[in-house]
């Protein structure tokens, strides 16, 4: 039954499309030209045309357009794609680089009526050297990374540099203190990404500083781990810092473990570890997600001092509420730069802020901008005007 | 050497993906796809390093019967358990007519198999859990985080009272004498598109710098605290 009344809709559709096809004439897309896709690694050309005037017009008959390339203007020529009604542009991914290809566009009609183009091109694939989309991405990293260096120069070469204290920072060395005063241990959460993430890295390093202070405070440590990678770069990390705080043989290898990838099978053993183990620090640093309130919230019943730290905004006001102290975004990569108190580390800091005033500077000069061009300045009539007005003067 | 190899490797490949990014020209446009092949080379020879460690550590535990070997058992029967069903279900369920044994046996995890009934069954039930216990951990930190003990937290209990407010429907029903534009709802959109996205974007523009800085850190060597280095 269904296939009968299906059949029935694609006659009544051809029905409705035949005269339509038949009845009028279909006119070429024109003015077809060619030119080398911007800004890849080259194997494509864009096919640029003008709409048909039978699509102009909003013709039933039309139902889009075939492409057709050759390496010669003569031809012969051989189908590449399609493009939908409406559309302008096609482009071409199979294309060699450095060889002359020409196009002909095809308006499509139903039941094979076509009115074809005449040729455009010549146009050759070109990889190029610099993606100019991104100019402004290149000009914002050139002056970040000026302003880092330069503020790492100045502090290697003996100048003082103000920061700002950070809370959650200051109260690292507290939270190892108060984990040796009672005697219990410190639990250390590097996030659940692995190491390509950068906020995984940035609560390594601080894994560093936290593990050399359990080193001298003579705590122990543990790390459980999401991710394999991870696991490896902590022991790697720990075992440096005990050796550097004097204590080698107080590292325990079986402290740092794997526990498992899966979200919430993780976030069961570690809420099952506080609630047997009742530990007095746990540090949250890095990447999380849904489990980032399973952990606080379990941390805060236990009465563990805790410090958070992530960049992941949708996951910081859970952070906040649950915590003792938090670590919001760049405060967490600020973290192991402020706790060396190492002057090039603070420089980088300094040129990080360098970096903010940059970009605050350029969000309010283009929300002012876009406001004054939303009342009506800086269009035609008001350039003109002011142009006269000065010219006048 | 030893810190100073992996300095060089961590340089050299920062430098070179930061430059990929602003060269689309080869041999720069294809060298992430050749970093993901490689990863995915070296994953498969890990996975396998993976398991027998994995069966090796926990096979220990319970030998030893140290602390908590009862885990140890749990993860070795679990991953028995559900290698059989995905490994050798082409054995006892029954083949389409037409299928060859390899194109059978790519359907192990279809709905109706063994591997998709612990699937189902163990392992989504067990993740569920966890998950819903998140709804009671939000109502005790709302709990806290909603006490109107300063100027800010009350503002905060303001604004979370009208989100909530506005985005039920009995929110406008209440408050539908009000000028239309400022109906609850309107009100609430306001807050979420305006003053928390504003403050979200702040956050954003931060970790992006700290992202930067952080890895212009590592690049040039000068944070070196992971190798136990100085920095």
């Amino acid at each position: 039954m269904k296939s009968k009344f299906a059949l029935f809709l694609f006659g009544l559709a051809l029905f409705a499309a035949v005269p339509a096809a038949v009845g009028q004439t279909l006119l070429p897309p024109t003015a077809v030209r060619a030119k080398d896709a911007p800004n890849d690694a080259g194997k494509s050309i864009l096919a640029l045309w003008q709409l048909s005037a039978s699509d102009i017009k909003g013709d039933k008959a039309v139902i889009g357009y075939q492409i057709f390339r050759s390496v010669s203007a003569q031809g012969p020529f051989e189908a590449v794609g399609t493009a939908a009604k409406g559309d302008t542009l096609f482009t071409d991914h199979v294309a060699k680089n450095g060889t002359d290809y020409y196009y002909k566009v095809r308006t499509l009609g139903a039941l094979g009526v076509f009115a074809e183009s005449e040729t455009g091109g010549p146009a050759q694939a070109k990889a190029q050297w610099f993606n100019s989309d991104r100019s402004n991405a290149f000009l914002a990293v050139l002056i970040l990374v000026t302003a880092i260096l330069y503020f790492i120069y100045k502090a290697s070469t003996g100048k003082e540099l103000y920061i700002r204290k950070i809370a959650g920072l200051e109260e690292v060395d507290n939270a190892v203190g108060r984990a040796t005063e009672m005697g219990k241990k410190i639990i250390f959460i590097p996030g659940r990404q692995d190491m390509d993430n950068v906020q995984t890295i940035a609560a390594v390093l601080l894994l560093g500083r936290v593990a050399k202070l359990a080193a001298e405070y003579e705590t122990r440590l543990e790390v459980p781990n999401v991710r394999s990678m991870v696991m490896v770069s902590c022991r790697e990390v720990v075992k440096e810092a005990f050796l550097k705080a004097g204590r080698p043989e107080a590292y325990r290898e079986d402290d740092i473990y794997y526990i498992t990838e899966d979200q919430f099978g993780f976030a069961a053993a570690v809420d099952g570890m506080m609630l047997r183990d009742k530990p007095a620090a746990v540090f949250y640093q890095g990447a999380f997600f849904a489990e980032a309130l399973i952990f606080a919230e379990t941390g805060n019943s236990i009465g563990a001092i805790q410090i958070a730290g992530t960049a992941q905004p949708a996951q910081l006001p859970f952070f906040v509420v649950a915590c003792d102290y938090t670590l919001i975004g760049e405060e967490l990569f600020a973290a192991s730069a402020y706790l060396s108190k190492e002057p090039r580390l603070l420089g980088s800091l300094k040129g990080q802020d360098v970096g903010k005033v940059f970009i605050l500077t350029a969000i309010s000069l283009g929300a002012a901008l876009a406001t004054l061009k939303a009342m009506g300045w800086f269009s035609g009539e008001w350039t003109a005007a002011y142009i006269k007005a000065f010219l006048v003067r | 050497m030893r810190r100073e190899i992996p300095l060089i490797i961590t340089s050299f490949v920062g430098f070179l993906f930061v430059i990929r990014f602003f060269i689309p020209h080869e041999p720069f446009a294809s060298m992430e796809n050749t970093a993901s092949s490689w990863i995915q080379v070296i994953k498969a020879f890990a996975i396998w390093l993976g398991i027998l460690n994995l069966l090796k550590i926990s096979g220990e535990k319970i030998y030893k019967k140290d602390k908590g070997w009862g885990f140890a058992a749990i993860v070795i029967a679990s991953f028995l358990a559900i290698s059989i069903a995905g490994f050798f279900f082409p054995f006892w369920e029954t083949r389409t007519p037409g299928d060859s044994f390899i194109e059978h046996a790519r359907k192990f995890q279809y709905p109706g198999t063994s591997f998709d009934w612990f699937y189902t069954y163990v392992y989504t039930p067990l993740s569920s859990t966890m998950f819903a216990t998140l709804a009671f951990f939000i109502a005790s930190a709302a709990f806290r985080a909603f006490r109107a003990r300063s100027f800010q937290a009350t503002l905060l209990l303001l604004a979370g009272f009208i989100v909530m407010l506005g985005s039920v429907p009995v929110g406008n029903a209440l408050f539908s004498w009000l000028p239309q534009g400022w109906q609850v709802s309107d009100i609430a959109d306001w807050i979420k598109n305006y003053p928390q996205v504003a403050g979200q974007r702040a956050i954003q523009i931060g970790i992006a710098l700290g992202i930067i800085s952080t890895s212009l850190r590592l690049i040039l060597g000068v944070e070196r605290s992971h190798l136990g280095g100085e920095g």
